[in-house]
């Protein structure tokens, strides 16, 4: 019955490490993907985007891993915004169909290469989490491929233990074939953006909780390798899409053109050792130099404001082939001194990583492994190879999980497992609803292993 | 599963009572590995107390399986069960061998094959039966304990130095044959270690300790290192070694 071609590959999430071997399906047509379930041995199986997830929850060592991405579907309802697409489309492909028709996507992460099954598998959060949560809050139904063969047309009303299950889980509940969601009006294509640069943490911190209420985006960059005085010093961009009024004639002729280019790619090999604490410390402190001190109205791109990175293609090789992790934790509000324990030890720990991310999130939603939660949330790559990351990054987590945060799974390469229920309290609730879909346990991933998320 | 920083949830050592692995071991239960399968020759009273200082250091589950190096019957059935006891197995030591001695060899021949067959045959037999079981499963690091004593002839040790230059070859051509099955090969190349194995000898320049090896393997794990020196500055310097004139290797070698 599966004919779709079948083909041993070594995965690896965008960090490029850890790495794993999987049979990979690639289904070309929506029927063939909705059987791609069918004769799963008994390694299991997990769906498979654009490989995003930094980590490994896309890939199943010795199993089948089904690509989603061959099968693109879009229907859009212009009257009411409603979008249904299925699993592999990616945001890229979206916004290029919407923003023209006057849409944006409910919410966008750093890049446009990821997938809506993947939106809803990590529950994908973006600039504007303060203002209208995670992307599966935008979702109306989902349709979910589960083992038995069955496809599942899942809603927060008809099933909302399964729906909530399913936001944030890791695409252990099924393999999602499509998804109708919600995409609001834009009148044009450009943003209206603020910046302001502050010479601390305690000063950014301060900025966004004042006015991140006045703005429909909002996310700051962080420079961890600066200290004493200047640790934390941060450049805040805020902003909204521009009204009609605000562009000017020549931008009037086309207000929702949306063309964005990949301006160049990262060379294919890269020396072990570019990004060292020189170099980064350099290219930070250029980074922070080139920013205004204060900016406002300033009209920029969705992709020069949203997806910066995506202007070059497969940065992720500049870490070299040791590869790179991302550590993303939220703590709530009143654990702002976490945060600055936290954001003071990875200084002083001389972490060469770029710009870390500062986000304050509003509150999170039903989803038990869903991880945004109101309070700050910080993310920064790092070198996968430096001594001792390992430990340092464990010790933190205690911290994170003492304060009440938690690790985003979808970036997680290296948690210790008796660390998800304390991160994730309702680990058992997700579980059992999950065993209800699949009681033979066939869905599952490196990261499912790893963390122990399906059986404790 | 191994994670993005090197370290194993689950662990088999071929050779379960060698000091240069227990060291590893000790400090990867310290952060992921909770449960490890030493192989070893018997159960005795060595075996015990190196399961016991692994679960002292905070291993949840250590067990025991029977194996004999120089005999190849008992290599399928111990890594078989190993795999049973543990499911995945994230890493593998592969960390048996004899050392001898070539005055002993000189006068047995037949004891110089038996330690050949220990340090290379054995190896040979253990790395493809777990290749076969890494391959099934998608993943695994394989850590081989060779020696530096491979990387050039010496008159006083060139039975066990052939035997480890063989082990070392075989190893990177099996690294190299798993690249597109998720798995992979380190190998490990200490200098003079002090162990029960060396105890008595003269030790040579920059000679280490088990400890010390231990903490280049770990790290070994954290970089994704295909070869590991201990200590690494034995890198250089064989570098070197490897290209003196004969007369002069001769000469520096002898002890």
């Amino acid at each position: 019955m599966s004919l779709e071609p079948v083909a041993r590959a070594v995965l690896s999430g965008w960090g490029r490490v850890p790495r794993s071997a999987a049979d990979v399906r690639h289904p070309a047509t929506m029927g063939e993907f909705e059987r791609s379930l069918n004769t799963i041995g008994p390694r299991g199986a997990i769906a498979r985007g654009l490989g995003r997830s930094y980590g490994d929850a896309a890939q199943n060592a010795g199993g089948t891993v089904v690509d989603t991405t061959a099968v693109a579907r879009v229907e859009i309802d212009d009257r009411s915004g409603l979008v249904t697409a299925s699993a592999g489309t990616s945001l890229d492909e979206l916004l290029r169909i919407l923003v023209p028709r006057g849409r944006f996507v409910p919410v966008t992460p750093g890049t446009r290469y990821v997938t809506v099954g993947g939106a809803i598998a990590a529950d994908i959060h973006g600039k504007n989490h303060h203002r209208v949560g995670s992307w599966c809050q935008a979702v109306r139904s989902i349709r979910l491929l589960i083992p038995s063969g069955e496809i599942l047309t899942v809603t927060p009303e008809s099933d909302p233990a399964l729906f909530w299950a399913t936001a944030g889980g890791m695409g252990l509940t099924g393999v999602i074939i499509d998804a109708t969601f919600n995409c609001p009006p834009i009148e044009t294509s450009l943003l209206s953006v603020d910046t302001l640069r502050t010479n601390d943490l305690d000063g950014v911190m301060a900025a966004m909780v004042e006015a991140d209420h006045l703005y429909d985006y909002s996310v700051a960059w962080i420079d961890l390798m600066s200290t004493g005085g200047s640790m934390g010093r941060s450049v805040l961009t805020r902003g909204r899409f521009a009204q009609l009024d605000e562009l000017d004639a020549a931008q009037r002729l086309r207000p929702l053109a949306f063309d964005p280019k990949v301006r160049v790619g990262a060379p294919p090999w890269v020396p072990a050792g570019l990004l060292n604490p020189l170099s980064v410390r350099a290219f930070n402190e250029l980074w922070f130099r080139k920013a205004p001190a204060e900016r406002t109205a300033e009209l920029q791109s969705i992709g020069a404001f949203f997806h910066p990175l995506d202007m070059v293609r497969g940065w992720n090789r500049i870490y070299g082939k040791r590869g790179f992790l991302q550590w993303q934790f939220v703590v709530p509000d009143d654990a702002d001194d976490t945060l600055r324990s936290i954001v003071g030890q990875l200084s002083s720990a001389g972490c060469t990583s770029f710009l870390a991310v500062l986000k304050r999130f509003g509150p999170g939603n039903d989803g038990p492994l869903s991880f945004p939660a109101a309070g700050w949330t910080l993310a920064l790559d790092i070198p996968a190879g430096i001594a001792g990351l390992g430990p340092l990054l464990d010790r933190l987590d205690v911290e994170v999980a003492g304060a009440g945060g938690r690790i985003y799974l979808a970036k997680d390469s290296r948690l210790a497992p008796h660390m998800v229920p304390e991160m994730y309290p309702r680990l058992d609730e997700w579980r059992r609803t999950r065993d209800q879909v699949d009681p033979s346990r066939t869905l599952t991933s490196d990261l499912a292993r790893r963390l122990k998320l399906i059986d404790a | 599963m191994n994670d993005a920083v090197g370290s194993p949830q689950t662990a088999l050592v071929l050779g379960g009572t060698s000091e240069i692995a227990l060291a590893a071991m000790d400090l990867l239960v310290a952060r992921r590995c909770e449960r490890v399968v030493l192989a070893c020759r018997d159960s005795g009273p060595t075996a015990v107390t190196a399961a016991q200082r692994l679960r002292s250091a905070g291993a949840t589950q250590v067990d025991i399986v029977t194996f004999d190096a120089s005999d190849l019957t008992t290599h399928r059935p111990a890594v078989a069960k190993a795999f049973e006891l543990l499911g995945d197995v994230d890493l593998v030591l592969l960390a048996f061998g004899v050392l001898g001695s070539q005055a002993e060899f000189d006068a047995d021949p037949i004891a110089a094959a038996a330690a050949v067959n220990v340090n290379y045959t054995a190896s040979v037999s253990c790395g493809l039966e777990v290749a076969n079981r890494f391959r099934h499963q998608g993943h695994g690091t394989l850590v081989v304990i060779s020696s530096v004593a491979g990387e050039r002839a010496r008159a006083d040790n060139y039975v066990y130095g052939s035997s480890k230059a063989g082990l070392d070859v075989f190893s990177q051509g099996l690294g190299d044959a798993l690249v597109g099955d998720g798995a992979r090969v380190m190998v490990v190349r200490p200098g003079f270690v002090h162990t029960r194995m060396t105890a008595g000898l003269k030790a040579a320049p920059f000679s280490t300790t088990p400890d010390e090896v231990g903490a280049r393997i770990v790290r070994g794990l954290e970089t994704g290192a295909d070869i590991v020196w201990a200590p690494s500055v034995l890198r250089w310097v064989f570098l070197v070694m490897r290209h003196l004139p004969r007369l002069i290797w001769r000469r520096i070698s002898a002890r």
